[in-house]
């Protein structure tokens, strides 16, 4: 059994919370440059420019690019054969987030509960999601969540009737009702298959894989060139101001399902696209 | 942006924003006022107890933000706009005792959208996720209200140059409606 000190896992937590919210992933400025290549409107391409710009100046001075530096989601890949010791993995990660978000001047977001909106001061506790894996590796993959397009995600039952055509509107009408709101160009994470919840982690995790890689299987990735087509003819555009380049990428990612149920949920992530992991 | 932009001082005197059209790049100098969702909800509060007000709405312009902490030797940290359509319950509120504009990110209600044609206020918007570069524009801040709320106290600006969008004039225009319209196009 391999052993991980917890302060191993605090030191790299609070990197990956400095490095996701001040350098933009360069497959996201890849995707944003293509999308500067192929926006028609003039207003369209200046937002894009300043984005481009704004992630710049951001990585220079080590500040945030964007004010809502979000929830701290974690997704961990915890190898079988690994075993934190010196506290625990949930405390080390929460550590981390604690000291990272306050060494990086980054902005407490958390609010102690819906109802009892007190900030809680360090942007804890983190969003912790395991996958247990084989062998002695530990991984994390960091996704920093804005508010604004986060609310405007959204979920559906659909039917295996309705199917795909269905699930393809939905994503599509998600989109169009959540227009300027959720910062476009955006990324589009979609989750489908598994009881309720499982679509709805499917999106949020789909949000991690690098911009613009497709889904390994081709009818997937098939599905995702269709909705981004789709998307980007919606004219909503960079900031909703009208142009051609709404969305930079549509990542799908499916999930067995029951006899009588189709779910499909979309997970929507704005230009400032954050996300970054590490391997312990 | 990408035309030659209107430059506006603020706070505006009467009739100052009446010239301005949907779609227009401005670049505001003078005070612009942050506050978001807390900030507007005692604002609300205050009014109806009849208490005084954290600043004057006349004329002014408020920007919906909650910038992140600022590393030594700037004004501001990161800034950029929030959205807009949470403080819809209580934008009229300030329009309707003399708010000229407000800047933000995202679409209003049909509600704020009258009250804002009936009383002269413009909804600006600034391009979120450039909060490093708007900060820049940024030469003093000030928290002149409700400290406890961090970064959702009420920050008074003192801003140069800071580049926005008009996209809701008083004549109706509509960047956001009108921007899709044009470039919508069917798909196969």
């Amino acid at each position: 059994m391999r052993e991980i000190q917890a302060t191993t896992v605090t030191r790299a937590v609070r990197d990956l919370c400095i490095k996701a919210n001040t350098e933009l992933p360069e497959s996201h400025v890849t995707a944003l440059q293509c999308a500067l290549e192929r926006e028609e409107s003039p207003l369209g391409r200046e937002v894009i420019e300043r984005l481009l710009q704004n992630a710049e100046v951001a990585k220079e001075r080590c500040v945030a690019f964007c004010q809502d530096t979000g929830y701290a989601v974690f997704f961990v890949e915890a190898g079988d054969e690994a075993r934190v010791t010196g506290g625990t993995l949930g405390e080390a990660i929460d550590e981390g987030v604690r000291r990272g978000y306050e060494e990086g001047y980054l902005r407490k977001s958390i609010v102690r509960s819906p109802i009892d909106r007190t900030n809680t001061g360090d942007n804890t506790p983190a969003v912790v999601y395991h996958e247990p894996v084989p062998g002695e590796g530990l991984k994390l993959t960091m996704l920093v969540k804005g508010a604004g397009c986060d609310n405007m995600s959204a979920l559906k039952m659909l039917t295996p009737a309705e199917g795909l055509e269905a699930m393809k509107d939905f994503v599509v009408e998600t989109i169009e009702k959540a227009g300027p709101n959720a910062s476009p160009p955006v990324t589009v994470g979609v989750g489908m298959g598994g009881p309720f919840e499982k679509a709805a982690l499917l999106a949020k995790k789909a949000l991690t894989r690098p911009s613009g890689e497709p889904n390994p299987d081709a009818e997937l990735a098939e599905l995702e060139r269709d909705l981004l087509d789709r998307i980007n003819a919606t004219g909503i555009g960079p900031a909703g101001y009208g142009g051609t380049q709404t969305a930079l990428a549509v990542h799908v990612e499916s999930f067995p399902t029951h006899i009588a149920a189709f779910p499909v949920a979309v997970n929507l992530d704005c230009h400032s696209h954050r996300t970054a992991s590490v391997e312990l | 942006m990408s035309e030659e932009p209107t430059r506006l001082e603020v706070p505006l005197t009467r009739g100052g924003n009446e010239s301005l059209q949907t779609g227009d790049v401005v670049l505001i100098s003078g005070v612009l006022f942050t506050a978001r969702d807390a900030a507007h909800a005692r604002i609300e509060t205050a009014i109806e107890n009849d208490e005084p007000l954290p600043f004057d709405p006349e004329g002014q312009v408020v920007y919906f933000t909650g910038p992140a902490p600022a590393r030594p030797g700037h004004a501001l940290g990161p800034a950029g706009p929030t959205t807009a359509s949470r403080m819809d319950p209580y934008s009229p509120l300030l329009i309707e005792r003399g708010l000229k504009g407000m800047v933000g990110k995202g679409l209003r209600s049909e509600t704020v959208l009258q009250s804002m044609r009936e009383h002269g206020c413009v909804y600006f918007g600034a391009v979120e996720g450039t909060a490093a570069l708007l900060a820049d524009r940024v030469v003093e801040a000030e928290v002149v209200a409700y400290e406890d709320l961090g970064a959702e106290a009420i920050r008074r600006l003192v801003v140069e140059d800071f580049p926005v969008v008009v996209v809701n004039d008083l004549r109706g225009g509509d960047l956001y409606r009108e921007g899709r319209e044009r470039w919508r196009r069917p798909v196969n």
